[in-house]
């Protein structure tokens, strides 16, 4: 029995219920921030080895058989997922040693960053539909929680939209749970797509899955649901922000993924087309945004727009390259968003603002950051040799193969405006004198140390993805094969039971 | 926050233990029977909060003696170890495990982990509902 | 019954979008009330509705006898209006701290994150 799928769930349960207990030290609660997310992303390595090696590996929670108890289930994407999670979790632990301050301590940042986290793992890993509908509540109620702290005038405001859009979504998600529920007479998701194929009525089977695509949209931020994105990101604290920018978007991408290979795959002609205009139209919309802004956090946020746009352009073509280059996007995508979000705290604490027009000559001054940025926003701009190149370059070939022209064309000149706004960010913030007459606060280089330790970690594997990515599309290859041939999940999860 | 009425200040006095108690045997009979940790927690929770309304908020503290937060994290912790001892039994997390003796004066009893998880519940929902009623009422002082 | 329950459950989707269109920001926490009690009552009716048949099991038996109420979707109604109670409790903290920030209870005081 394989205990390592559990692990990445009960792990930070149990160190989020241990640092609400030591409420009092902020000691204890940071020590117990870097080594429950440490321990978090050894047993994620675990699974994704285990995953690896098996293919599938379930746990019946309690015992109870599939399908009528919950399984936690986790196959080559779920494994990949896990690990993602894992680093960015460290890294914003590590990060907030130095970057989050007391205050933020004080309110409980650390249990609700170990129950976000929880919430994350349980929607990558759960095989029950309902479950992962109480995950994402879990996620989403630990991060309004995330979201206000500090409480200013911003957070606040953002936060009403954040909370009522995504409850919305929520809601809808319910109800499309609940009309599987009547149409199937079942929760377990292998179970669903088992009995959803024999359902004669097509018409109301598409109809509940586009209540799931807008539902997962929402929570995506794909056109056009993804206005209270921009609305909140750039408000929180920043290592809040990039958790939420590295993560949140990026679960309701994989429940797409999930419901639109398994569960919704006989209808492929209608909803797959649908999927491809959303995808072209989230990758202009949230480009385009970013062209007009001039707050730095802001721009990265329109940003996460136009990349779901790429991931869910992948899941469109539904081809098996399409779906490797998803995935690879995915990988390559979480990695550098959260960093970029780092480093624009570290720029924030050298000149206390995050608008461009007040910032400047951070190259004179600190040439290291000036490389360690641009790795990453290179990297999302898609130049070789880095990870971005190859993500981009495997959709492109599969939509190019799909003869799905128009959308290559729009995922080009996306690009091309990508790489507009990193080099707008990197000429204002970078390399322009400090515009006269502008106070700024001076580095304070001793506690800062810890913001830097996460961002040369990022920025390494970015580089390292590029360099050596066999190993990584190899393990994008084998998850678009299982996400393809949906027969494996089921059998993986109903197998003992059939027989 | 105080409501000056006497009745239900007197009122709030008799009903408090009275609700706990009641609590805990809706809590106790979850194990077979409707009831359970969360219901169980609300009418603690409840019985508090009528204190507070009824008294005020120091004197809502100084009943519950500890901070709700550290009743919050010890219900947490006490909920995720319950999942644990399945493992060691070669079994999947949550698998309840029971055990059985018989002791004088109460005749057989049953122990589990279930119960460890229920009792989890009971505190996290007092804690955190405490935590929040707390606040609030913190907030309008 | 069903066909009853069908009109209740979406007339409080309709009541719910109407609130929450509204400018009042209490008044959007009351939509979100009704809609997450809509989607409560439509898992429970499409779960299909049977009167005076609770799903238990007499001492011995191991199925229960005749036809009896769906035991998973009263199972699933229960968890969603916990998580729904624990969600809206944070809601209305939200709004009112968002209240004493802001200084109004209007949506459209509240743009400045949008612009």
């Amino acid at each position: 029995m394989m205990i390592s799928v559990a692990l990445p769930v009960v792990l930070p349960l149990l160190f989020g219920a241990l640092s609400v207990m030591l409420w009092r030290s902020h000691f204890a609660q940071r020590s117990l921030g870097v080594i429950g997310t440490g321990a978090m992303l050894v047993v994620s390595v675990w699974l994704l080895a285990d995953t690896w090696e098996h293919g599938h590996v379930v746990m019946e929670m309690g015992s109870w058989p599939a399908p009528f108890g919950i399984v936690l289930v986790s196959d080559m994407l779920a494994a990949i997922m896990v690990v993602l999670t894992g680093i960015i979790g460290f890294a914003t632990a590590i990060y907030s040693l130095s970057g989050i301050g007391k205050m933020s301590e004080k309110f409980g940042y650390y249990p609700l960053l170990h129950l976000l986290l929880a919430g994350v793992n349980g929607a990558f890993l759960t095989g029950d539909i309902f479950n992962l509908y109480v995950w994402f509540e879990v996620m989403l109620v630990a991060s309004f929680a995330l979201l206000i702290l500090g409480g200013e005038r911003a957070q606040m405001e953002g936060a009403i939209k954040y909370v009522t859009l995504n409850l919305l979504s929520s809601m809808i998600f319910l109800t499309a749970i609940g009309l599987t529920y009547g149409l199937t007479g079942t929760l377990n998701m292998a179970d669903i797509a088992d009995k959803l194929s024999t359902v004669e009525d097509t018409g109301l089977v598409t109809v509940i899955a586009m209540l799931y695509l807008v539902a997962f949209g929402v929570k995506a931020a794909a056109f056009p649901f993804f206005f209270w994105l921009p609305a909140s990101y750039h408000t929180p604290k920043v290592a809040v922000s990039a958790l939420f920018a590295g993560l949140l978007t990026k679960v309701g991408v994989y429940a797409l993924y999930r419901v639109f290979t398994l569960i919704f795959n006989q209808e492929v002609d209608f909803t797959h087309e649908i999927l491809l205009w959303v995808a072209a139209a989230t990758m202009l919309t949230g480009v385009l945004g970013a062209a007009a802004h001039y707050e730095f956090r802001r721009i990265l946020s329109f940003h996460i727009i136009s990349q779901i746009g790429y991931m869910i352009l992948g899941l469109a073509l539904f081809t098996p390259l399409a779906i490797v280059g998803g995935v690879f996007y995915i990988m390559h995508h979480i990695i550098v968003k959260a960093n970029l979000f780092l480093i624009s705290g570290i720029t924030f604490v050298m000149k206390g603002t995050h608008e461009l027009k007040l910032m400047g000559g951070i190259y004179r001054t600190h040439p290291m950051l000036g490389v360690l940025f641009l790795i990453p926003a290179l990297s999302l701009a898609g130049l070789p040799p880095l990870s971005g190149f190859f993500a981009k370059f495997i959709i492109i070939r599969a939509g190019i193969e799909a003869e799905a022209y128009w959308a290559v064309a729009v995922a080009l000149v996306v690009g091309l405006l990508t790489l507009y706004s990193m080099i707008k960010i990197w000429a204002e913030v970078f390399w322009k004198a400090q515009p006269e007459g502008v106070e700024t606060d001076d580095v304070t280089s001793g506690p800062m140390v810890w913001m830097w330790v996460p961002v040369i970690m990022l920025a390494l594997m970015t580089v390292a993805i590029g360099l050596y990515g066999e190993p990584i599309y190899q393990m994008a290859a084998m998850s678009a094969e299982q996400l393809l041939d949906p027969s494996q999940y089921i059998e993986a999860v109903l197998g003992e039971s059939r027989q | 926050m105080n409501m000056h009425s006497l009745i239900l200040r007197t009122a709030g006095h008799f009903l408090l233990p009275l609700l706990l108690l009641f609590s805990v045997f809706l809590l106790l009979r979850g194990h077979d029977e409707p009831g359970g940790g969360f219901i169980g927690g609300l009418v603690a929770a409840a019985a508090i909060v009528l204190y507070l309304f009824s008294m005020d908020i120091q004197s809502a503290r100084k009943v519950l003696r500890v901070d709700p937060r550290d009743v919050l994290g010890t219900g947490m912790v006490l909920a995720v170890i319950s999942a644990i001892p399945g493992v060691f039994r070669g079994q999947p997390f949550f698998t309840a495990q029971w055990w059985e003796f018989t002791a004088p004066l109460f005749g057989e009893i049953k122990l589990s982990t279930v119960l460890i998880f229920d009792i989890g519940v009971y505190l996290v929902v007092i804690g955190s509902v405490l935590t929040i009623m707390l606040t609030l009422a913190e907030a309008e002082e | 019954m069903e066909v009853v329950m069908a009109i209740v459950v979406g007339g409080l989707y309709a009541a719910a979008i109407y609130m929450m269109l509204r400018r009042s920001i209490v008044k959007l926490v009351i939509g979100l009330v009704l809609l997450s009690n809509a989607a409560n009552l439509l898992i429970f009716t499409v779960a299909g509705m049977t009167s005076g048949a609770p799903p238990l099991i007499s001492p011995g038996d191991t199925v229960p006898e005749g036809v009896s109420a769906d035991p998973l979707a009263q199972a699933v109604v229960l968890t969603a209006i916990v998580i729904g109670f624990g969600v809206l409790a944070f809601a209305v903290v939200l709004i009112h701290r968002a209240y004493e920030v802001v200084q109004a209870d209007d949506m459209d005081q509240m743009k400045d994150t949008d612009r």
